[in-house]
């Protein structure tokens, strides 16, 4: 353990804590751009910068460890201008555009800026222009806007370890981007976009999809593999416009691939939307073969409808409830109980399954009852 | 989950996906984790990180084989004597835990014995693994402190998977690697609410909570809670109602959220046999290839839709909200079982969904603890019997629910259908990272589906050569149920010999080809292994073949 | 009179500036003048023809000694074509062609300087390690593993009071007890070669000459602190360094000076190469070391300090070409007798790379604590063409500059350090008046703007914005305001980079605002560039009254713009004109004007 002062106030830490986390534990803000603490320190963005009495020059606080006895500053009028000058010269390579950028209002740059009172720029100069997009489906880089932070680097190495992404290039022309600048061909997982700081990095399909301010968040679970991931469903006008994860939970705020983009099929217009009856006959006509799959799914889309027209019609609930009552409590007459089926879903809630199987033993009279997770 | 189940008197996964991170040796075997539970993949990886060894073990080389330590490329099938030869060494190196098996499990002795002719000799011969990596792989394992074993679907999908699963409880069992922190055996739940749907009793032999069905005590508690009479009779499995169906005998199925048409081995026999039911309900949110074959539809709503809790593959009881509402007359499943139920005489009223729950916590006390107050952030993890029970994050500390966990002798047995000369190769199927299970969901995902759009087979280089085919170039595999035309992916993941395909394809159904040999004990079929052929398809016969036969 | 044959030595300087210039060639028509007039035989044996290091005065290359019995004689600008006469008048007549020889001002260049890194240059052969062992090589190593400690050597070195020389001076014997200190199952030597200011070549000139030197620092530090393995971290624009390194290398371990049990001890140690690919920052220490673990090269703030936690996470001593070089002599003679050299907190000698306009340009090693002046004009032989001495830009991108009325100041880190330069690797470019202070600046900004990581924003940002208002200036649009925004921004990149190179890379323009702020005020306020080097600052024209009408200039230019007829006196048309001033150098009456 290590006793140090940071602005007058004591505190007690664990040997190698950092004076970024031993200074949040009092309560003390220090603005980071780079750090996150899953991540290995980075010290790039020089925010955190604090006076340690007995060092010369200002120190990192998220890079530095606590000593005995050390005594910081984190806020005199000395770092607050050098912590200006460094905004302001990230912000003088950055486009103004936030009144059309995605993560306006939930931007950490836009939020340093305003706190700072950074109107005027004292170094406007060049730029950096990136005309080519990155052709991926599904992550927008817009690295005009990366500060060169460095998390998503850090990310895709340390924890998804997939290593997509370094740093090329130098100086003023360093640039996060994929091997020899092609397009992004990773697993997707979308960690880097969770840990961006700025809008560098978003997702392709939420774009103009809704400012965090008109978004309803909602919490549930992914209905994919059986990890049990926490899912932050972010919800406009009754449509899913993108998934994130808090960090304190289970998964620690990661996703993969599936869990951050797989959500459309949610809002897909091939959703079920009114009960159906067959009027079709059972023929072979609809075998699966793979051929056939082949060129009925070619068509599937503009065939979709007169597909269904022809196989079914709509009903009322009350219509396709009825029809199904009736022909159980028919075949159960006839056949007995044991002559009805069912499968339950692994994709159903608990209560759901619950209530199904009870419906099968307490209503059919049959334990014929099982799940898919032999398959 | 049986094999477990009957080893250990619990089935599931025995350790909490927090605790993967300190494990010192992690085994993986029969599981390409990053693909198919990315997250938990992350665990292991950050144990990796932490210095922890990895073994993997699986025919393909998937990405884990990458970061691991030991990788062990057994040929399919032969899993039980891979798991043998490393007991073997372990037993030879006295790396055993004497005191454990003493107290808390019987019959060692035979089993013992058992091992005997399993030397890494005898094994490199069956598996191909090298013998050297097999000791390796078990001097790694027998001396870590904190090992945990994880498994899926390569374990469980053969013929013999209640035997690779008895094989890998042995393994836990003789070095006492169970009922501690960070140390056990984690069979890795496929789909999100598997363990949930089994938990609530979705199973023809069993009530909520793995209660038989032929204990007449527990067939009267459930007959005084539901105020009905039930059946004494243990129900058929999911495969045998496909049989059934096909003998005619079972006339009606209500099948809810789920798609044999697509994900049962051999789907021409599967489509065959529903189209033969009576009356078929099917109740989805798309109109799946088997609500196609339905007599009435039933649309329901998405998890997004609906209230309730879903059950992960550590046991956590996790809370489900709703935060839209369905499209167009769709409704939650259990507002649509109620209205089925009160049309068949049976009024099943809740006022709101915990209500069920509670229901639930009231017929089997391991749940009983759980209330969705409890959970609103984190949810918790089964046994949770009162409202003051912190939850298990690892089972068996303090002795199994069967008091002595019994050794069961294993004997190898080939797959069922092998490699001959008329089907040279041995297939493979699984998951692909972006895509998931019979694709329901995220192919109609566009973005995503855009990555991975088409299927494929993994064909080894030695392979191609022989058979004269270039990468990417459209092939028909065939095995003696069917045949499917997917694209060439010439790739040094999978050995000589072996092909994979990703199921979740309905234009080039995996399922096509494979085998419906089920597991005597699970009834969980071979869908590991089978034997196909490889033909290129020339452009000339490809209109005849694109022809409806 | 014949020769006395079997008493011959000739010796060609294969530094930098011996190759540059022809060094092989002159090397090889030698060798075949030798061998047809039958001198031949005694190649090898009596008679030796010797490729040797940096004999230091480069701008007079190729040089040439020639030795016959105890008589030396040097030739200067030795071309191949010479040499035929060289043997037959000096070698076989034995008349030296004095018109070929070097005067009194050539030993002038000598005179001041005390070698110790550069002593056996003249004498070793850098691919043959005999030479290096004939000279007392590898005594050092055996000294140290057969009769000190460990903790006896550190103490030794600690004695002599020798700094890294790579920049900072931070005391090597400290270092070396540091990481002797900590307890670790590994530990490296790292050897850091990567010299990347631009001007400088000391290092690239000891490891070409000496490499053993190198090594055998590297075997003794690396029994000091308890390492086993050690890297070369050296620059792969460097081959013939890496050549020779891997020669020297192989060489050593076929004398079991590396590799296991060395000279019978239970010591064991190996080094191997690990080439750079060019990036300036990765001779900041901690890029190296990221650099050799196959990361992109960029710094890490310390602590941790590579003594504790360097590569691998093992504690790992980083030293420079020169210190390690220096370690061999320093345990050879004795800790006193390096301390003797120097001042009080600057001991031993360094070696610098004296270039720009002064006339004696090479490789010069000198005692810490000589007279700027003494540099200057004693060993560099003062301004060349008669210019007048301005300024001496010392420590690369990372140094300053120091004006002409500093030159009585004493060269050492501390009174370097106080007027705002430093001593750094040991670049010293000399500047007169035709040197323009802001454009200097600008050239060092470039540099280290280029080579920024990219890694930290004061660095990756700050450093192009100072470049942007430097190139503003120099274009004749400065702002007023614009010195004190280069202060002010200067001085906040310096309080908050990561590294090294962001920490003193406003220092080229911070020292030469403080000396010549006048120059930067000329180029706002007057849109004047006082030296005439700023091409939007200059307008080239003609005098009438000294221009005879030639035609020399209107043919050299390249874009046309003088006109006028024969023996009248002519124009340049200001518009066409791109300032390349060819004009203004062919012109033999001083009739063009530059303003």
């Amino acid at each position: 353990m290590a006793t140090l002062t940071i602005d007058g106030k004591t505190i007690t830490v664990v040997e190698g804590t950092s004076v970024l986390d031993a200074a949040r534990k009092l309560g003390i803000s220090i603005p980071t751009l780079c750090h996150h603490p899953k991540l290995s320190p980075y010290g790039g963005c020089r925010m955190c910068i604090v006076e340690i009495k007995g060092i010369a020059r200002p120190v990192t606080a998220c890079t530095t460890p606590v000593s005995e006895g050390m005594e910081v500053s984190t806020s005199t009028p000395y770092l607050e201008k050098l912590r200006r000058t460094i905004l302001e010269l990230i912000l003088s390579d950055h486009p103004n555009d936030c009144m059309v950028c995605e993560k306006a209002g939930d931007c950490v740059l836009q939020e340093l800026a305003y706190f700072y009172g950074l109107r005027e720029n004292r170094f406007a100069g060049e730029r950096r222009i990136y005309a080519k997009r990155d052709g991926n489906p599904l992550i927008e880089r817009d690295m005009e806007k990366c500060i060169l932070c460095d998390k998503c680097v850090r990310v895709c190495d340390e924890v998804q370890r997939v290593r997509a992404i370094e740093i090329a290039y130098r100086g003023f022309k360093s640039k996060v981007c994929p091997p020899y600048e092609r397009d992004l061909d990773c697993e997707f997982c979308g960690q880097c976009i969770r840990v961006c700081p700025t809008g560098a990095l978003t997702g392709k399909k939420w774009a103009l999809k809704g400012r965090q301010k008109d978004i309803k968040e909602v919490d549930t679970i992914c209905p994919y593999c059986g990890c049990g991931c926490n899912l932050t469903l972010n919800i406009r006008k009754n449509e899913i416009v993108r998934v994130t994860s808090k960090e304190d939970t289970l998964n620690e705020g990661w996703l993969c691939s599936k869990g951050t983009f797989g959500y459309h099929f949610v809002n897909s217009p091939e959703r079920l939307k009114n009960p159906l009856i067959r009027i079709a006959p059972k023929s072979s006509e609809f075998g699966v073969r793979s051929s056939e799959l082949k060129e009925k799914l070619q068509t599937q889309n503009s065939k979709l409808k007169t597909q269904n027209s022809k196989l079914f019609r709509e009903a009322t609930w009350d219509e396709a409830l009825d029809l199904a009552a009736k022909r159980f409590r028919e075949i159960k007459e006839k056949h007995g109980h044991d002559s009805i089926g069912a499968l339950a879903s692994a994709r159903c809630t608990n209560e759901e399954n619950y209530l199904f199987q009870k419906f099968m033993r307490a209503v059919i009279g049959t334990n014929n009852v099982d799940h898919c997770a032999r398959y | 989950m049986a094999g477990l189940a009957a080893v250990f008197g619990s089935g599931a996964m025995t350790n909490s996906i927090p605790e993967i991170e300190n494990n010192d040796v992690i085994f993986v075997i029969g599981s390409n984790t990053t693909e198919t539970h990315p997250i938990i993949a992350l665990r292991m990886k950050k144990a990796l990180r932490k210095g922890a060894k990895l073994i993997v073990a699986d025919p393909r080389k998937i990405n884990l084989a990458g970061f691991a330590d030991v990788w062990l490329q057994q040929k399919p099938g032969t899993d039980v004597v891979l798991l043998n030869a490393m007991m073997h060494v372990l037993l030879k190196n006295n790396l055993i835990d004497r005191v454990f098996i003493l107290i808390r499990t019987e019959g060692f002795e035979s089993f013992k014995d058992s091992l005997e002719r399993y030397t890494p000799e005898y094994a490199e011969k069956i598996t191909g693994v090298p013998k050297n990596d097999i000791i390796k792989a078990a001097l790694l394992y027998g001396n870590a402190n904190r090992p945990g074993i994880y498994y899926t679907m390569g374990i469980t999908q053969h013929s013999h998977g209640t035997e690779n699963v008895f094989a890998i409880a042995n393994l836990a069992l003789m070095t006492g690697n169970l009922g501690m922190e960070s140390t056990g055996v984690n069979p890795l739940r496929g789909q999100n609410n598997v363990q949930g749907s089994t938990d609530m009793g979705c199973l023809p032999d069993q009530y909520p909570g793995y209660q038989k069905v032929n204990l007449p005590a527990i067939k009267t508690k459930f007959e005084k809670a539901w105020g009905v009479k039930l059946s004494k009779d243990a129900g058929l499995k999911a495969t045998e109602m496909i049989a059934e169906a096909d003998k005619g005998r079972l006339k009606a199925m209500y099948i809810m959220g789920e798609n044999p048409a697509i994900s049962d081995p051999d789907i021409n026999h599967t489509v065959s046999s529903l189209k033969k039911l009576d009356f078929l309900v099917v109740q989805d949110i798309f109109l799946t290839d088997t609500a196609e074959l339905a007599d009435v539809v039933l649309p329901a709503a998405s998890f997004a839709e609906k209230e309730g809790t879903f059950t992960n593959t550590e046991r956590r009881v996790q809370r489900v909200r709703k935060a839209l509402n369905p499209p167009g007359q769709a409704k939650e499943d259990s507002w649509i079982i109620s209205e089925l139920s009160e049309r068949l005489g049976y009024p099943m009223k809740y006022n709101f969904t915990e209500e069920i729950f509670q229901e639930v916590g009231r017929l089997w006390q391991t749940v009983a603890g759980i209330n969705y107050r409890r959970i609103e952030k984190d949810g918790l993890q089964w046994p949770c019997p009162t409202f003051d029970h912190p939850g298990t994050p690892y089972l068996f500390k303090g002795g199994f629910p069967r008091r002595k966990a019994a050794f069961t002798v294993v004997e190898y047995k080939p797959s069922k259908e092998l490699p001959d000369e008329e089907y040279p190769l041995m297939l493979s199927t699984g998951r692909h990272l972006f895509h998931y299970h019979t694709g329901t969901m995220i192919r109609k995902g566009d973005a995503l589906n855009s990555i991975a759009p088409e299927a494929y087979v993994e064909l080894n280089p030695q392979d191609a050569i022989h058979l004269n085919l270039a990468d990417g170039q459209k092939v028909r595999v065939s095995s003696r149920r069917g045949s499917i035309e997917v694209k060439a992916h010439i790739t040094e993941r999978v050995g000589k010999g072996m092909v994979f395909i990703p199921f979740h394809y309905r234009e080039a159904a995996a399922n096509v080809l494979t085998n419906t040999a089920l597991d005597p004990v699970s009834k969980i079929p071979e869908l590991k292994v089978c034997a196909v052929k490889i033909e290129p398809i020339k452009t000339g016969n490809y209109e005849v073949r694109t022809k409806k036969l | 009179m014949k020769t006395e044959k079997n008493d011959i030595k000739i010796k060609v300087c294969m530094g930098p500036g011996g190759i540059a210039t022809g060094g092989a060639d002159v090397i090889k028509v030698f060798k075949d003048d030798l061998a047809s007039a039958n001198i031949k035989a005694k190649i090898g044996k009596g008679c030796s023809l010797h490729k040797v290091g940096c004999f230091g005065l480069c701008a007079r290359d190729v040089l040439v000694d020639v030795i016959v019995g105890k008589n030396k004689t040097t030739y200067q600008y030795v071309k191949p074509d010479m040499v035929p006469r060289i043997v037959k008048e000096h070698l076989i007549e034995n008349n030296p062609v004095s018109e070929w020889t070097v005067g009194d001002d050539y030993y002038s260049f000598y005179n001041k300087q005390i070698k110790v890194v550069l002593s056996e240059f003249s004498e070793v052969d850098p691919e043959d390690i005999d030479t290096y062992t004939a000279v007392g090589g590898y005594e050092a190593t055996k000294k140290v593993l057969t009769k000190f400690t460990p903790e006896k050597t550190i103490a030794i070195i600690k004695k002599s009071g020798i700094r890294g020389r790579g920049g900072a001076g931070f005391p090597t014997g400290v270092k070396w007890e540091i990481c002797r200190k900590v307890e670790s199952d590994q530990k490296f030597i790292i050897c850091n070669a990567d010299e990347g200011d631009p001007g400088a070549f000391m290092d690239r000139a000891v490891i070409e000459g000496n490499p053993h030197s190198v090594i055998e620092g590297m075997i003794i530090g690396a029994y000091a602190i308890g390492a086993t393995k050690g890297y070369v971290y050296v620059r792969a624009e460097y081959p013939l360094a890496v050549e020779r390194l891997t020669i020297a290398i192989k060489q050593a371990r076929g004398k079991n000076l590396l590799g296991e049990n060395i000279l019978g001890t239970k010591f064991n140690f190996d080094v191997r190469l690990k080439l750079g690919a060019g990036a300036f920052v990765c001779g900041e220490e901690t890029a190296l070391i990221a650099s050799i673990e196959g990361q992109r090269g960029m710094p890490r703030a310390k602590p941790p300090f590579p003594v504790h936690s360097g590569l691998w996470g093992k504690p790992t001593v980083i030293n420079n070409v020169e210190t390690l070089a220096n370690v061999p002599y320093i345990i050879r003679k004795g800790a006193d007798w390096f301390s003797s050299f120097g001042t009080e907190k600057s001991k031993g000698t360094k070696v610098f790379a004296l270039t720009g306009k002064v006339k004696n340009t090479g490789l010069i090693e000198v005692p810490m604590g000589i007279l700027l002046r003494e540099i200057i004009y004693d060993i560099g032989g003062g301004i060349e063409g008669g210019k007048a001495f301005k300024a001496v830009q010392t420590g690369g991108p990372s140094g300053g500059c120091i004006p002409a009325e500093l030159v009585d100041i004493n060269v050492d880190y501390e009174s370097l350090a106080k007027v705002g330069s430093i001593v750094g690797s040991g670049g010293m470019v000399v500047l007169d008046d035709t040197d323009c202070m802001v454009s200097i600046a600008k050239f060092f900004l470039e540099f280290t703007q280029a080579e920024s990581c990219g890694k930290c924003v004061p660095c990756r940002v700050g450093t192009k914005r100072l470049l942007e208002i430097l190139d503003r200036i120099t274009a004749g649009k400065g702002r007023e305001g614009d010195i004190e925004l280069l202060e002010d921004l200067g001085n906040d990149i310096k309080l908050s980079s990561l590294c090294g190179l962001g920490q003193t890379a406003p220092n080229p323009i911070l020292s030469t605002i403080k000396y010549f702020r006048h120059e930067y005020e000329a180029h706002i306020k007057e849109q004047k560039c006082p030296a005439k080097v700023c091409k939007d600052l200059i307008e080239y024209g003609i005098l009438e009254e000294f221009c005879k009408g030639c035609g020399a200039c209107l043919r050299v230019c390249p874009s046309k713009a003088i006109t006028g007829e024969k023996k009248k006196p002519h124009i340049i048309s200001v518009d066409v004109c791109i300032k390349c001033g060819a004009c203004f150098d062919v012109c033999k009456f001083k009739a063009v004007k530059k303003e």
